[in-house]
């Protein structure tokens, strides 16, 4: 790793302060990603700015027809919400499924959406509920939010604070992880609302990043059953070929996710 | 160079680091406590765990800065004096090793399994729980089962002390 400033911040209003002007510095919440990248040096910030030890960025809370998670919310803390695991199970058991136990113990969701990782399980988990990704500036829609591999529409002083998600009537995610890195090699994310509309989002297998699928969402809006989508193919000249597993082979696991999130759901 | 400070297996500890110091390297560099190993460079083999505020982590993957102020167990921490901690017991006795590297990691990894779950784990839930640990001779088998005998042993004495 090259040698990098460490900074605490005290507050989101201090980290802001601490990234403004600073185009080499990095936020570090969790570490999960950012410092295995900076110890493979594929990342070199000059500084970095941890609000991990930032109270007001821990927590979870139901408000209304939604939860409020603080983006500082370990994933083993979402994975044992009981009240995420009666009201949002699907979020509950995508947090569970993240990496291992000790990276759970570290990782924090507003982490894993900020670095929108092609592979990563949260980004999927938001565009399927229709989350709002809160910042230090604005609210965001998760349809909004994801822009591409590794892009968000983050500004580069601005701080996730926390995702509002709303309670759907079902949920559910299924994946399929790189049996070495546990990253998903694809992962759908299955939501149904009580207006009996549905939303359907795939992570792991898309060239830009997460991505819907409008055709599995209309099929399912009209008959929620596992065979409703067992035809439906998405195109495999959008997604990620690569040693683990080819574009095609990636779309045929993407109909097969879809397919067990929707029995499990 | 910055200094930090935190409390290492019941002792309060400062010492001089750099932004950049990983938790493992500080602990072996600078503690001289080189039971926490490093198996890898990419945070996946989990020899490094360590318990700090008392969740498992991986030490190589959170800068020693992070830690200041924290609460640290490594695998030097857990026996008291000879007599060794039930699942450090558990591992001799069900031969839950052959070359010993991964053995610091998956002991610490099976003390905070079990806390978790209060002794109540099965196979599946130790094959599933062990998903961040690497070994490289055994196979698992007889690291499962060492993990279940301590559990079932840990989960025991729980209930034998609350009678």
């Amino acid at each position: 790793m090259y040698a990098t400033n460490y900074h605490r911040a005290g507050s989101v209003d201090e980290a802001a302060g601490l990234l403004a002007g600073n185009d080499e510095a990095k936020v570090l919440a969790g570490g999960q990603t950012l410092i295995p990248t900076m110890k493979q040096r594929l990342a070199a910030p000059t500084d970095v700015v941890d609000i991990s030890r930032i109270e007001a960025l821990r927590g979870i809370e139901k408000s209304g027809d939604a939860y409020v998670i603080k983006a500082g919310t370990r994933h083993a803390d979402v994975a044992g919400d009981a009240g995420l695991k009666a009201d949002i199970p699907g979020l509950a058991a995508l947090a569970g499924k993240i990496g291992d136990p000790h990276v759970r113990h570290r990782g924090t969701i507003g982490g894993s959406i900020a670095n929108n990782d092609p592979a990563a399980d949260y980004p999927a988990g938001m565009l399927a509920l229709g989350a709002t990704i809160v910042t230090n500036k604005r609210e965001i829609a998760a349809d909004e939010f994801f822009a591409g591999l590794f892009e968000t529409a983050l500004e580069e002083d601005e701080i996730v604070t926390a995702v509002r998600v709303p309670v759907p009537a079902k949920s559910a995610y299924s994946k399929f992880p790189n049996p070495a890195s546990r990253y998903a090699m694809a992962g759908v994310f299955v939501a149904k609302f009580a207006d009996g509309s549905v939303r359907v989002a795939a992570t792991g297998a898309g060239a830009d990043g997460v991505f819907r699928i409008p055709e599995m969402e209309s099929a399912l809006a009209s008959n929620w059953s596992p065979e409703a989508v067992a035809g439906i193919a998405v195109d495999a000249s959008g997604l990620l070929g690569d040693i683990h597993g080819s574009a095609e082979y990636r779309a045929n696991l993407v109909t097969v996710m879809a397919k067990r999130a929707v029995a499990a759901a | 160079m910055a200094t930090v400070s935190m409390t290492v297996n019941g002792k309060t500890v400062t010492g001089e680091i750099e932004g950049r110091t990983l938790l493992s390297h500080f602990l072996r560099e600078g503690l001289g406590l080189t039971g926490t190993h490093i198996g890898c460079d990419t945070s996946q083999c989990g020899a490094c765990v360590v318990h700090v505020d008392g969740k498992a982590v991986k030490s190589c993957t959170m800068l020693a800065a992070q830690a200041d102020g924290c609460t640290v167990t490594t695998i030097e921490g857990l026996a008291r004096g000879d007599q060794l901690h039930p699942v450090q017991a558990a591992f001799r006795e069900h031969h839950g090793l052959q070359c010993g590297f991964c053995t610091p990691g998956m002991i610490m990894a099976a003390v905070d399994m079990i806390e978790r779950h209060g002794g109540k784990l099965d196979e599946a839930t130790i094959r599933h729980e062990l998903e961040g640990n690497i070994c490289r001779c055994t196979g698992y088998h007889n690291i499962v089962k060492a993990i279940k005998a301590a559990a079932d042993e840990m989960s025991g004495s729980v209930a034998t002390a609350a009678e």
